[in-house]
């Protein structure tokens, strides 16, 4: 499997930046499974990324990537996807870039329902700077900034996409990547604003603060604190406490942004042409004289 | 022989601002709604989907031009136009597009700051912030218009600036000139020079997406156009990938300068009236320069040998030119609606502060040619 995802990587660029025991690498392939299970172009798949240590995923992927400024990868992938809507964009973020800095872009990208796919790196931290508290962050945890246990509440932030107008919205983990991969690859597939949360493990930034030893344990504790949404309804409120919710959380049809936006100018062409001035108020616009 | 003649027409200096991009090739605006710039973003708005374009009203200035910089890296000339308070917003993202060398031109009809000021009332104090508003030193090309028509030449003439240098291009207009309606005359389309991107000239395995070509610009490939590559804001290799290496990251921003300097000819453009015989000139730019032109002309007529010194480039400064100017007259007037910031440029270039004087303001109403007029008649 690994080789025939080499294609899709710029090898020359390995060894990767990331640390040991991080799970960044493990929601990257299911990306990169995801893409070749769809059977994407390669050239006509663009990926952008915003800052931190999930958004360096782009530059080892073999497609245009682009790595933006702080937050603001989704407004740069709204660029590239209205002027070019035949092209496949996909982002890569963090929960920092994502919800915090980016939180402004996120809602309204979800609320335009634009053909964006984007996976959501969620280790709760901001690992890249060396572990302050971001949005989710879950309260009574050590962070560099909250030495004494952060207090803030954090976002649900599949629950956030879905209450802002994304029309495709999932959940999973490093630990279950055939499900991770699914929900990618059911992303892009929709035509329409995707979220897929990918639960992974930042041992060195949040693991460690947080009296969780490495990699491997933070997996196994995706693994006993994950619930498949389909399970979910059968269980309590109190079963459900501190429980992660993974699957697939929510879809529904609405048009597309760029679909509709193509209709308008079908429209406004056929109506009234290019024009050539804009007209003035109770006069001719412009005119020839011989 | 029937000669076809074109009427004049009564126009606004933001609608020429939005009419220049059409004819420059623009197929794409995003922006954020904010006095005095709004005419524009509603006539892309009106325009563009009827000649097969996008607008689009992002939720802030950040995003606007983040949405401009993604358009135009997918092969789209790309515009947006916003006021003060959006210019500071945008600074982050000018940064990146003068590190990853995106064409774009950012239109900032300049009014009455710091913070929200007066909306409506001009001002000229984003002169330094247009060269220096984001971090690191990075180049920039700003130019600004006096008239109508001008503005409309200048919109055009920065984006084929931003298509041949890879440059963010700032347009400075000011209220006054974004907001005055006057009669224009504008040029048939064959008129005028339209300038679009060098693509790769080379197949996809050959291409360096930053290797500049024999003008110092790398030849620039469309996302989606089957040329793989990355693009950061990170210091990078000619392959786009990112860098620490000291020597590379050196050869990349001298590069990006290099770019502009080894071009000045060709991107600074200017005006002038009476400098030939000239003891004290003046020497300003957007609505101030109308002022200026009629204190001078008004000096003339009242027998001082007064000169205008245009510049519709403001940066890359046109140091050479100024100091020419300087060479032939006592006094450099340079009147702005700030204060002194372009007079500040003008002083390094002369070396002697006691021969430029200013003439500011920063009440949110015009300089008048009489202030000038009387600063004249006092330094001759």
């Amino acid at each position: 499997m690994m080789q025939e995802l080499e294609k899709y990587l710029r090898r020359d660029r390995f060894p990767h930046m990331w640390c040991p025991g991080c799970g960044n690498g493990i929601v990257l392939g299911c990306l990169l499974r995801a893409i070749k299970k769809l059977g994407l172009e390669q050239d006509k798949t663009i990926i952008v990324g915003g800052i931190g240590c999930s958004s360096r995923a782009v530059g080892y992927l073999d497609f245009n990537t682009l790595h933006t400024t702080h937050g603001r990868a989704l407004a740069f992938a709204t660029g590239i996807k209205l002027a070019r809507p035949e092209l496949n964009v996909i982002v890569v973020t963090g929960d920092g870039d994502a919800t915090a800095i980016g939180g402004n872009h996120f809602i309204h990208a979800a609320r335009r329902n634009i053909d964006l796919t984007v996976v959501l790196f969620n280790n709760n931290i901001y690992g890249m700077t060396g572990g302050q508290y971001s949005p989710l962050t879950p309260a009574n945890k050590k962070a560099t900034t909250a030495p004494h246990g952060t207090i803030e509440p954090v976002f649900d932030v599949a629950e956030l996409a879905r209450a802002a107008g994304a029309t495709f919205v999932g959940r999973s983990t490093t630990y279950h990547t055939n499900l991770l991969t699914s929900l990618i690859a059911g992303g892009i597939e929709n035509k329409g604003f995707s979220l897929v949360e990918a639960i992974t493990a930042c041992p060195t930034n949040f693991g460690r603060r947080n009296k969780m030893k490495g990699g491997a344990e933070m997996l196994l504790w995706q693994r006993d604190n994950a619930v498949h949404v389909q399970k979910t309804k059968q269980m309590s409120p109190g079963e459900l406490e501190g429980k992660i919710v993974i699957g697939l959380l929510h879809k529904k049809e609405t048009p597309e942004y760029t679909f509709v936006y193509d209709q308008i100018i079908a429209r406004a062409r056929e109506e009234s042409g290019p024009g050539t001035l804009t007209p003035l108020k109770g006069g001719e616009s412009r005119g020839r004289t011989e | 022989m029937t000669q076809v003649v074109e009427m004049a027409r009564l126009m606004q200096g933001n609608e020429a601002v939005a009419e220049g991009a059409l004819v420059a090739g623009v197929r794409f605006f995003a922006g954020y709604p904010i006095t005095p710039s709004t005419e524009i973003a509603e006539i892309m708005a009106e325009r563009l989907p009827r000649m097969g374009g996008k607008f689009i009203q992002m939720e802030d200035e950040i995003a606007s031009l983040a949405a401009v910089i993604g358009a135009s890296l997918a092969g789209v000339k790309s515009i947006t136009a916003t006021s003060g308070p959006g210019f500071s917003l945008m600074q982050e993202n000018i940064g990146f597009a003068a590190m990853a060398e995106v064409p774009c031109v950012i239109v900032n009809v300049q009014r009455s700051g710091p913070s929200t000021g007066m909306p409506t009332a001009p001002a000229q104090g984003d002169v330094m912030q247009a060269r220096w508003g984001t971090h690191g030193d990075h180049p920039v090309i700003v130019l600004s218009p006096s008239s109508v028509r001008e503005a409309y030449d200048l919109t055009v003439r920065a984006v084929n600036l931003a298509e041949k240098y890879r440059v963010p291009v700032v347009l400075l207009l000011d209220e006054v000139i974004g907001h005055l309606r006057e009669k224009v005359i504008l040029p048939a389309p064959g008129e005028l020079e339209i300038v679009n991107r060098k693509g790769p000239g080379v197949a996809p395995a050959g291409y360096l997406p930053y290797r500049p070509d024999e003008t110092g610009v790398p030849p620039m490939a469309n996302f989606g156009d089957g040329y793989r590559y990355h693009v950061t804001g990170l210091a990078h290799d000619e392959l786009g990938l990112p860098t620490n290496n000291p020597e590379v990251a050196e050869q990349l921003l001298l590069r990006l300068h290099e770019k502009i300097n080894r071009n000045l000819d060709d991107i600074i453009m200017d005006d002038s009236m009476h400098l030939e015989d000239a003891g004290v000139v003046v020497l300003a730019y957007g609505a101030t320069a109308r002022s200026a032109g009629r204190a001078v002309r008004e000096a003339r007529n009242s027998g001082i040998k007064a000169g205008l010194y245009r510049p519709l480039t403001l940066w890359p400064f046109p140091a050479r030119r100024v100091a020419a100017v300087a060479e032939k007259v006592h006094t450099i007037i340079v009147p702005e609606m700030n204060l002194g910031q372009y007079r500040l440029e003008v002083e390094r270039v002369v070396g002697d502060r006691d021969r430029v004087r200013g003439v500011n303001r920063v009440n949110g109403e015009l300089i008048t040619p009489g202030e000038i007029l009387a600063l004249l008649r006092e330094v001759v």
